[in-house]
């Protein structure tokens, strides 16, 4: 689909009134961009085509790219010998928790730090900051023994936890919300609404392109978490897709053909669901980016 | 969404009701009502934060600090207060720990060389794609910011395929040309060299769209005018995209570093740190040491150092660049 996407765009015709910004290079600079795009994509294709392919196809020497024979026997073979509807559920029950848990917590210090005049805010936000700036990797030690003393191991608690609330989105929600006039708020005030009230009401429906984005950022690192999940499930039954997905590719058990194919099936079935998303949702993913970015 | 509905609702309606009574009871008072009912109100909306980011945050970063200085091991997994204090024992003998210099020195290289070319790259890509780029270009976006958006174990599954010397992309690629390709993951030359890649092909994407943002930012008609006195397309790169954009490289350059001082999964997914620990970085000899040997203590003290490199590389970055644009 996207090759064939590609290898068109060079020959499309440019639009005369943008002709000049481009100083007439602009075919070349398509190919440019298109050996670019495929350069970036071929793992993908790769990937995606070899999750349909045969054993004789998978271990063909040179490869072939297309499928001679197309096939469902990988994800029929994965479905078999792993339990990735469970993985699946886990990831989809982890993801969606820590991101509602963020959107609500996030944006309500986000309000905080953006709209209330509290002794102490400016401290807050220091630490919002500060926190924004330290490397995850510096507390997991201390934080699986935490959890392990909780008895939070291979529990969805323990996974969810420590990324209920980041400081990321606290700062995204509150570039976000000192957008806000503050007349609207002093005016619901004078009518007598109570903060919670115009947080709820007056704030939260004006800043949904932030919510939005925070949507978007925390559910995909959820979903692409690795190393928490890694460290915080030993049951198989409570493994994330990711760390299923890893602990199949390093299998030793795993037969040489068919395994790779059952592995790029596997692979297709974990980020399938992200692209699609991210392709719908990019304009927000950009706008986070740049707002969380240029303050 | 399900925000604006749902528990709000009953205690909205109750406001809604006794506009008058609130007004009422603040009048008396009305000197510093507002301030300390927004004192009060603040850290009601802080709390719940607050809270998790102590228990789960603050909590474990004191937590290492204290472990970095004792000889916290598996048994303390389950009786952490029996770990005995060392002292300065653990980060003495970090620095005498041939494994660990090379893990430094490792992530080092993985800096050095990762920063630059994800930059570049990334810089270049937004121009192409802002400047160069007319049509589909939301087609070009997503692709080359879907790496990042990927988990990094389907992209090593895909990667170790590429990779692969006897059946690879790469491998037989160059085969058709009449060239062998080296055991890129298996040799302690191209090993590293390969995992840089594969994080500047992952991370790029980011750059780019940092960047991207930054050029929409650039009024036109200052290209426009620079157009107009001839300059080509490197003066106008050189003379005005660059500086105009140097906040933004600026930001880029920073997270792109602390992310690759940080390099865990890579390596983890990729290499295991091998060969011959030719790609073992500070955080994967931490997780090691830490959740493999159950050397915490030590493990914690590597934490600090990793850290405190990060911390003070972030805050010469910030100084050198801020004084370049003077």
């Amino acid at each position: 689909m996207t090759a064939e996407t590609v290898e068109k765009t060079p020959e499309s015709p440019v639009h005369p009134a943008r002709r000049r910004t481009g100083r007439g290079r602009t075919p070349l600079l398509y190919v440019i961009a298109s050996v670019a795009l495929l350069v970036m994509a071929a793992p993908f294709l790769w990937m995606a085509l070899s999750a349909f392919k045969t054993k004789q196809d998978l271990t063909a020497n040179p490869p072939v790219w297309i499928p001679s024979r197309w096939t469902l026997d990988n994800f029929t073979a994965l479905l078999d010998q792993l339990d990735m509807p469970q993985y699946f559920l886990n990831s989809l029950i982890v993801a969606v928790l820590v991101t509602v848990s963020n959107l609500l917590f996030c944006s309500m210090l986000g309000y905080a730090l953006a709209k209330l005049d509290f002794t102490g805010r400016s401290k807050v936000f220091a630490l919002v900051l500060a926190a924004l700036m330290v490397p995850g990797n510096l507390m997991i030690l201390p934080l699986y023994v935490l959890m392990n003393g909780l008895g939070l191991i291979d529990t969805y608690a323990g996974l969810v936890l420590p990324f209920a609330a980041g400081a990321f989105g606290v700062f995204l929600m509150r570039q976000f919300m000192q957008s806000v006039p503050d007349e609207l708020l002093e005016a619901a005030r004078l009518d007598g609404a109570g903060e919670w009230y115009i947080f709820w009401r007056i704030v939260i429906p004006l800043v949904k392109p932030a919510l939005a984005t925070l949507t978007i950022f925390t559910f995909l690192g959820s979903w692409n978490n690795f190393i928490w999940p890694l460290i915080a499930t030993n049951d198989p039954g409570k493994y994330t897709l990711p760390v299923a997905l890893a602990t199949f590719a390093n299998d030793p058990n795993r037969t040489v053909g068919g395994g790779n194919g059952m592995l790029m099936a596997g692979s297709l079935l974990v980020v399938l669901p992200v692209l699609a998303v991210f392709a719908v949702l990019q304009r927000h993913f950009t706008q986070g980016i740049a707002t969380a970015g240029l303050k | 969404m399900s925000l604006t509905t749902g528990p709000a609702a009953p205690q909205a309606a109750a406001v809604d009701k006794s506009p008058h009574g609130g007004g009422k009871a603040g009048r008396n008072r009305r000197g510093n009502r507002s301030l300390s009912k927004h004192n009060l109100t603040g850290w009601l909306f802080s709390t719940p934060f607050l809270v998790l980011f102590g228990v789960f945050m603050l909590f474990p970063i004191v937590a290492t600090f204290l472990m970095s200085f004792t000889d916290f091991g598996a048994r303390n997994v389950t009786r952490p207060l029996e770990a005995e204090f060392v002292g300065l024992d653990n980060y003495t003998q970090l620095f005498q720990d041939d494994k660990f210099l090379k893990a430094l020195f490792n992530t080092g290289y993985f800096v050095i060389v990762g920063v630059p070319a994800t930059i570049v790259l990334g810089l270049l890509a937004a121009i192409l794609l802002n400047n160069g780029i007319h049509r589909a270009r939301t087609l070009f976006r997503v692709g080359f910011y879907a790496p990042v958006v990927t988990t990094i174990v389907a992209v090593a599954v895909v990667w170790r395929f590429v990779l692969d010397p006897s059946d690879g992309l790469i491998a037989s690629l160059a085969s058709e040309v009449g060239l062998t390709a080296p055991d890129f993951l298996g040799s302690e030359t191209w090993a590293m060299p390969s995992l840089i890649t594969m994080a500047v092909w992952r991370n790029m994407g980011t750059v780019m769209v940092l960047c991207i943002a930054g050029l929409q930012a650039i009024p036109t008609d200052v290209r426009e005018a620079a157009r107009l006195d001839g300059a080509g397309a490197w003066q106008e790169l050189r003379g005005i995209t660059i500086p105009l954009l140097r906040p933004t490289l600026l930001y880029a350059t920073v997270i792109t570093t602390i992310g690759y001082l940080n390099v865990f999964e890579e390596p983890f997914v990729m290499t295991q740190g091998g060969p011959s620990d030719s790609t073992l970085t500070v955080s994967l000899d931490m997780y090691r040491e830490g959740f493999n040997f159950f050397h915490m203590g030590y493990a914690s003290a590597m934490a600090y150092v990793l850290f405190v490199v990060i911390m003070g590389i972030t805050v010469l970055q910030l100084r050198l660049l801020k004084d370049n644009t003077r």
